[in-house]
C-alpha cells in the first residue's frame, strides 16, 4: 500500500506498465550497497534514492574536497571538509526522506566486505583504485549478490552487470588487475563529470531494472562509452569455467590475499606512476 | 591488408593522439608487432615481456574476444577492426 505521498512522488514511475504500484512497492523494501561516494557513486545514489529504492547504504571513507566538486555532484561547496559517506547521505535525505541511507566511514577491506555486503540486493560499484574494484567483485560472487562494476576515466568509462556464477564476472573480464601506473586514474589523467555522469547513471539504471526484473541486464556483455564520438559500443563477455573466483573450481582465498598484497605494494610502489 | 585498430584512451600518447591508427597483418600477433613499429613502447602496454597478453587488456577482433578465438594467432583481415580495451578503476589510482 502506497502512501498519498508516495503516490504523487512517485507518479510518474508509476504509471509505467513496466512498474506499477507493485514495482515501486518492490522498490522501497529494496536496498542497493554503493562503494564509493564519488564520481559514479554520486549520480547513481541520487537515481536510486529519487525512484525510491528503500535501503541506500554508502561506503566511503574519505572527505569532500574542492577537487572532487567538477563531477561528485552528490556533495556541494558547504560540504567540504565533510565525510562524504556523511554528506552523501544528508543530499540524498533532502531529495527524499522516504530512503534509509546507512552511511558508512570507512574502507571496504577484505576483512569487512561480507559484512558490509550482508542484506543487500544489488552492490554499485563506484570506488576509485583496482584492490578494492576486484575485492568487490570477489566478495559479490562469494555471497552471490549481484553487482554493477562501473568505471570511468577520461572521457570513457564501461559498465557491467554480474550476475554470480551465471554471467562473466570482473575476473573473467580481467583476470588481473594492473601493476600500479600502468592505467592512469583520474589524478593522473583527468575526466569529465558529464561522463561520470553517464556511467553512474546507467549504473543506477541497471540497478533499478535489476530490482525490478525489467528488460534484459547488461549481463555478458561489457558497454564501452567513448565520449569523445558520444557512441556506446557493445562487447560480447564470457564467463570463464576457469576464473580463479566465479570458476567451475574457484581459488578464492588466493585471490583475496593478491588483493591484499597489491594493495601492500601499491602503497610502496604509488611514487612510480609509468609514464604513458 | 589494412585492419583498423581502435586504441585505448591511455595510449593515445604513443599515437600521436589517435584513437584509431590503420596497421598491417594477418594475425593479432603481427598486428602487434606492427603497431609497435609505427608507435614504438605501444607493446609493453598490452603485452608482458614473454610477448603474452596483459591480463588487463582484452584485445577483440569485430567485437569478437581472442581469448575465445586463436588468442593472438587470431587472423585479421582487410576492414576488420581491433579494439583494445583495458581495465578502469578511475579516481585516485592508489589504494589508501
Amino acid at each position: 500500500m502506497l502512501s498519498k505521498e508516495q503516490v504523487a512522488r512517485y507518479s510518474r514511475q508509476l504509471i509505467l506498465p513496466e512498474i506499477g504500484v507493485a514495482g515501486q512497492e518492490t522498490l522501497l523494501r529494496a536496498s542497493v550497497l554503493i562503494i564509493g561516494a564519488g564520481g559514479l557513486g554520486s549520480p547513481a545514489a541520487l537515481y536510486l534514492a529519487a525512484a525510491g529504492v528503500g535501503t541506500i547504504g554508502l561506503v566511503d571513507p574519505e572527505t569532500v574536497v574542492l577537487s572532487n566538486l567538477h563531477r561528485q555532484i552528490l556533495h556541494a561547496t558547504e560540504s567540504l571538509g565533510r565525510p562524504k559517506a556523511l554528506s552523501a547521505k544528508a543530499r540524498l535525505v533532502a531529495l527524499n526522506p522516504g530512503v534509509t541511507v546507512r552511511a558508512h566511514q570507512e574502507r571496504l577491506t577484505a576483512a569487512n566486505a561480507a559484512e558490509r555486503l550482508q542484506g543487500y540486493d544489488v552492490v554499485l560499484d563506484g570506488s576509485d583504485n583496482f584492490p578494492t574494484r576486484y575485492l568487490v567483485n570477489d566478495a559479490c560472487v562469494r555471497s552471490g549478490t549481484p553487482l554493477v562494476h562501473g568505471g570511468v576515466v577520461h572521457l570513457r568509462g564501461q559498465v557491467l552487470t554480474v550476475l554470480p556464477g551465471r554471467s562473466a564476472c570482473v575476473r573473467c573480464v580481467f583476470p588481473e588487475p594492473p601493476e600500479v601506473g600502468a592505467v592512469p586514474s583520474c589524478q593522473e589523467a583527468g575526466v569529465l563529470g558529464s561522463a561520470a555522469g553517464i556511467l553512474g547513471s546507467l549504473m543506477a539504471h541497471e540497478a533499478l531494472k535489476l530490482l525490478l526484473g525489467l528488460g534484459e541486464p547488461l549481463t555478458d556483455r561489457l558497454v564501452v562509452f567513448e565520449g569523445d564520438r558520444s557512441r556506446f559500443r557493445e562487447v560480447p563477455v564470457r564467463r570463464d569455467s576457469g576464473c580463479a573466483v566465479c570458476g567451475d573450481v574457484p581459488s578464492l582465498r588466493a585471490w583475496t590475499e593478491r588483493t591484499e598484497g597489491c594493495q601492500e605494494a601499491s602503497a610502496v610502489r604509488s611514487q612510480h606512476v609509468a609514464d604513458l | 591488408m589494412p585492419v583498423t585498430v581502435r586504441i585505448p584512451t591511455p595510449l593515445q600518447r604513443l599515437t600521436n593522439g589517435q584513437d584509431e591508427v590503420t596497421c598491417d597483418g594477418k594475425t593479432v600477433a603481427e598486428l602487434l608487432g606492427d603497431l609497435e613499429q609505427r608507435y614504438p613502447g605501444i607493446k609493453e602496454r598490452i603485452c608482458d615481456p614473454q610477448g603474452k597478453l596483459r591480463r588487463f587488456v582484452n584485445v577483440f577482433v569485430n567485437e569478437e574476444d581472442i581469448r575465445f578465438l586463436q588468442g593472438d594467432q587470431t587472423g585479421v583481415k582487410d576492414g576488420d577492426e581491433v579494439s583494445i580495451i583495458p581495465a578502469i578503476a578511475g579516481g585516485s589510482g592508489v589504494a589508501k
